[in-house]
């Protein structure tokens, strides 16, 4: 049991639990709060895989934008908890049972399947990662610069969209 | 040294229950934070992956990743509202007019 | 395309027109003949069958040029098929042109009369419509009479043979919906078909032993059946002649088949003269003159159509003592005389035979018509008696009073009038003496009395009968002969001597010109005729002699001497009877009395159409109707096809298809399927229910199903 191993197992443990803490919260303030724990652990596994920059991206964006909007809709639309479900009984068990069936699955397929491709790095060989970000960069506006465009004119296309969902109709 | 397997277990755990999140809310919304949680679960396997091939695309493959969720959850939650300023109400087993 | 053999001298290449001249007077007449007037119709008919008069005399004297050689003259293939090579060709030797003559000589007067008789009979009938179809029949017989006797083989015959008996249907029907008397009846038209089936029966006789000839000599040409038959069996032989034998006794009506021809006076007279005295009838004794090389192989046969002949001629005799009707004194009287022809032919006297053809055709035809202008006579006088009667008008002139009837419809007469009955005649003699002097002239010359043309034909068939041995034959005709005077006797003193029983016959009126005419020249040749074969001289024979194997009769005196006195003795006991006290009205036949069974029996023509309509027609008209009830309706209709078929269709199509394929299988299946379908979509329906987290849940089990397959994998 090394450092890393231990490290890494608490930080899952933390990661699945906040995640069922979103998933079984009667309250869905809850449930987001839970969601936000949940993604700054993720990033703390970033950096551990030695990907920094997207650590950040991920608190930035993810947990401050992304769920901070959530919250702010949870609110506006005054939906934490809702009343008690009485149609399709049959959902949650046949849910729960092809869950765990995809979940079994997916192990298998990984354990089983899985050619021996490497470990991850040490976090102390992430540390002199400041290239990293460069390389990125390179990477990102040379190789990926199409994708990189097209995504941009994906969030124009987003916001305009959201704008005008929630605009008024104009009674002419 | 954490084998990367590890890291895809807990990929796929986080997964499923981004699955059960989505089967079993009745929220729209936690429904739909249940969507982030299950992009987030593929993210972390992309990472894995790219660290472990010494790879930058992972990371770049997430980069965009992030911003199409980002761009995503505006619209859902724009529509949410919509729907909701009919409904009333954003519990999914009201928006069931499709029914046959 | 044509031959001549061997020469070519001569008007050999005419032949097709005695064929084309009548067809082409037919043609016309059909087509046109509505829009002529009367006397062009009948100026067309008699021109073709002058013209085709003319080609046989143009013939007849190539013939005579070629020293009687006989000439085939070929027109057209028929039927080539196999070993049946059958074709068109025209035979033209003495034996033929002699009919030939014959038929469009006397055809042609008969013609020139039928202008006169028709316009008057179509008067006294009402339907001036039909004149021109009369002409057009009468050419069309003449057509039909020259394929019989100018074809060169059995089968060319035998259309000629069917064409006759077609156009003897449909004249003896003329006025197919009238009888006699010119009432409403069915009479003419089942004398017309009596004709037609008694030759029908004939005519099967003819077709067995054509058929007979054809599996033994592989051909119908005269010139190869004659080289033949000398190769086959006499029995072979023998039954082709009696099968024409029965053929001849159909159309020459002989006995048994001879009941038509008495009938067959339901026609108008010159279709009696011409068909049924003159030519048709002959046609047996010319087929049976011709075929001479086969009836020499077999001398039983010969015997058989001896006494065919010979008994049927005294029979028919017996007969005509007793008839009332003039014109069936004269059918029975023709039966008699070709009843002397076929005699004669049977026994190999083949010159005298058709000696006699000849000269009966003269004196027979005059005597017909003769009867014919008799008719009208009277039938103008009945006329006359009526218009008297219900007008009141004076006597005037007898040409304006035939002018006014000209224009008359057909007056409802309110008596029946039968002006055929002799018993309505009497004194004729005073009002219509042109036709009582050629009547006259017909009597002696069918009687036999030197020097008309009956005595010398006659006589020479008593003589061979003598002289070749056939006694029973010799006197069954002398016999008959004997009849024959006497009751053209009788015939005489009943309708032109003593006073009129009918005031028709007290007006009755001569005939005019058309009409008496071609009697005239009639009567001529029944005089004159017996010069064509006189005794020493035998120029006949020897015309003859070139087709077929003859021998000239000799003349027996003893023979001639004795059928003088018996014609004379017949005439001299009928004036006792009958011209002596001559008969008055309402007074029953003085024979009736004294040999009473007997004349009944005569009277009644012995009962022969009663004794056939029990043995064969009432049968076999119970035998139909049993059929066509019983089992044509009861059986094959009733039972075969209603229950069997019908009702087996209905069950197979109701029971078994409609119900239990139909309904219960295909239906079933078919609304099954559409259930099974609205089952499931119901079913499956309910998988929209419209839950976005169920639809989810679907597409999770299909991740993990797919999932699952490829670990499996």
């Amino acid at each position: 049991m090394t450092l890393d191993l231990i490290f890494f197992l608490v930080l899952s443990l933390i990661a699945i639990a906040t995640a069922l803490g979103m998933l079984l919260s009667r309250n869905a303030i809850y449930s987001a709060l839970f969601l936000v724990l949940n993604f700054v652990t993720v990033a703390v596994f970033y950096l551990l895989l030695g990907a920094p920059f997207i650590a950040m991206a991920q608190i930035t964006v993810y947990a401050g934008a992304i769920m901070v909007l959530f919250l702010f809709v949870i609110m506006l639309l005054g939906a934490e908890s809702l009343p008690k479900a009485n149609v399709l009984p049959w959902q949650k068990p046949l849910a729960g049972f092809l869950a765990i069936a995809l979940a079994v699955e997916a192990t298998f397929l990984f354990i089983t399947r899985a050619r021996p491709i490497g470990d991850i790095l040490a976090p102390a060989d992430t540390v002199n990662m400041m290239d990293s970000l460069r390389e990125m960069g390179m990477l990102l506006f040379n190789q990926y610069l199409l994708p990189f465009e097209v995504t941009s004119i994906l969030l124009l296309v987003a916001m305009v969209g959201a704008i005008v969902l929630v605009r008024k109709e104009k009674r002419v | 040294m954490v084998p990367i397997s590890y890291y895809i277990i807990l990929s796929a755990i986080l997964f499923t229950i981004g699955v059960v999140g989505v089967l079993i809310r009745r929220n729209a919304l936690i429904i739909f934070m249940s969507i982030e949680l299950m992009l987030n679960a593929a993210n972390l396997a992309f990472v894995a992956f790219g660290s472990v091939l010494k790879s930058f695309s992972g990371q770049i493959f997430v980069f965009f990743v992030i911003a199409v969720a980002a761009a995503e959850v505006a619209v859902g939650l724009a529509l949410i509202v919509e729907i909701f300023k009919s409904k009333r109400s954003i519990d999914v087993d009201q928006m069931s007019s499709l029914k046959g | 395309m044509f031959f001549a053999e061997p020469t070519q001298s001569g008007f050999f290449f005419l032949a097709p027109w005695l064929e084309f001249a009548p067809v082409i007077g037919l043609l016309i007449n059909l087509i046109f003949g509505r829009r002529f007037n009367e006397i062009t119709v009948g100026t067309v008919a008699s021109l073709a069958s002058g013209a085709a008069f003319i080609v046989a005399v143009l013939l007849a004297w190539s013939v005579a040029a070629n020293h009687g050689e006989v000439v085939r003259w070929y027109l057209a293939e028929w039927i080539h098929i196999g070993d049946l090579q059958l074709d068109w060709t025209f035979r033209v030797d003495s034996l033929s042109t002699t009919m030939m003559l014959v038929v469009s000589g006397v055809g042609t007067l008969i013609h020139i009369y039928a202008i006169g008789y028709m316009h008057e009979d179509v008067r006294f009938k009402g339907d001036t419509g039909r004149y021109p179809r009369f002409f057009v029949f009468l050419n069309l017989f003449i057509a039909a009479m020259m394929i019989l006797v100018s074809g060169d083989s059995y089968m060319m015959l035998f259309v000629g043979w069917e064409g006759v008996g077609l156009c003897s249907f449909l004249l003896i029907g003329f006025w197919y919906e009238l009888d006699t008397l010119g009432q409403s009846s069915w009479a003419n038209s089942n004398a017309a078909k009596k004709a037609f089936i008694v030759n029908r029966i004939g005519d099967f006789g003819f077709l067995i032993a054509a058929f007979i000839m054809f599996w033994n000599f592989r051909s119908f040409q005269f010139d190869q059946v004659f080289a033949a038959a000398e190769t086959v069996a006499p029995g072979v032989i023998l039954a082709i002649t009696l099968f024409m034998l029965v053929g001849v006794a159909g159309k020459s009506a002989q006995i048994p088949l001879y009941v038509w021809l008495p009938d067959a006076m339901a026609g108008p007279t010159p279709v009696s003269a011409l068909i049924h005295a003159a030519t048709m009838v002959t046609a047996g004794v010319y087929l049976i003159a011709r075929s001479a090389p086969l009836y020499i192989l077999v001398p039983q046969a010969q015997y058989i159509v001896a006494m065919t002949g010979a008994v049927t001629a005294l029979f028919a005799a017996t007969i005509a003592v007793g008839q009332y009707d003039i014109k069936k004194v004269l059918a029975y009287s023709t039966i008699s005389q070709l009843g002397f022809m076929v005699a004669a032919v049977g026994m190999g006297a083949f010159v005298a035979g058709m000696f006699h053809l000849v000269t009966h055709a003269f004196f027979k035809a005059l005597l017909f018509l003769s009867a014919g202008s008799v008719i009208l006579g009277l039938e103008r006088g009945h006329h006359h008696a009526e218009h008297s009667h219900h007008t009141e008008k004076p006597n005037r002139g007898r040409k304006a009073k035939r002018e006014e009837h000209h224009g008359e419809a057909r007056t409802e007469h309110v008596e029946a009038f039968d002006p055929n009955d002799m018993r309505n005649m009497g004194g004729l003699r005073r009002t219509m003496p042109t036709t009582f002097w050629l009547y006259m002239i017909g009597t002696l010359a069918l009687a036999g009395l030197p020097p008309f043309a009956g005595f010398w034909s006659k006589d020479e068939i008593l003589a061979d009968a003598f002289t070749e041995g056939f006694t029973a034959v010799y006197w069954l005709l002398t016999i008959a002969a004997f009849f024959t005077a006497f009751y053209m006797g009788r015939q005489i003193w009943l309708v032109f001597f003593g006073e009129p029983r009918h005031e028709a016959a007290a007006h009755a009126e001569e005939s005019p010109k058309v009409i008496t005419v071609p009697l005239i020249v009639l009567a001529v040749l029944s005089v004159i005729g017996g010069a064509l074969n006189l005794p020493g001289v035998h120029t006949f024979a020897e015309w003859l002699e070139h087709t077929i194997e003859v021998h000239a009769g000799e003349f027996v005196w003893s023979v001639a001497i004795i059928s003088t006195i018996l014609a004379l003795l017949g005439i001299w006991i009928s004036w006792l009877i009958y011209g002596r006290n001559p008969l008055k009205v309402g007074q029953p036949d003085p024979l009736k009395e004294r040999l009473r069974p007997a004349f009944t029996g005569m009277e009644n023509k012995w009962y022969v159409d009663e004794l056939y309509q029990a043995i064969i027609v009432t049968p076999f008209v119970k035998l139909s109707q049993f059929l066509a009830d019983v089992i044509d309706w009861k059986f094959w209709h009733d039972w075969f096809h209603e229950t069997v078929i019908v009702g087996t269709y209905n069950w197979v199509s109701n029971i078994a298809l409609n119900r239990y394929a139909d309904q219960r299988g295909i239906d079933a299946f078919a609304n099954g399927l559409a259930g099974v379908t609205q089952w499931l979509s119901a079913t499956m329906r309910k998988i929209q229910n419209g839950f976005v987290r169920s639809y989810a849940l679907s597409v999770l089990l299909g991740v993990v199903l797919i999932v699952g397959y490829l670990i499996l994998k």
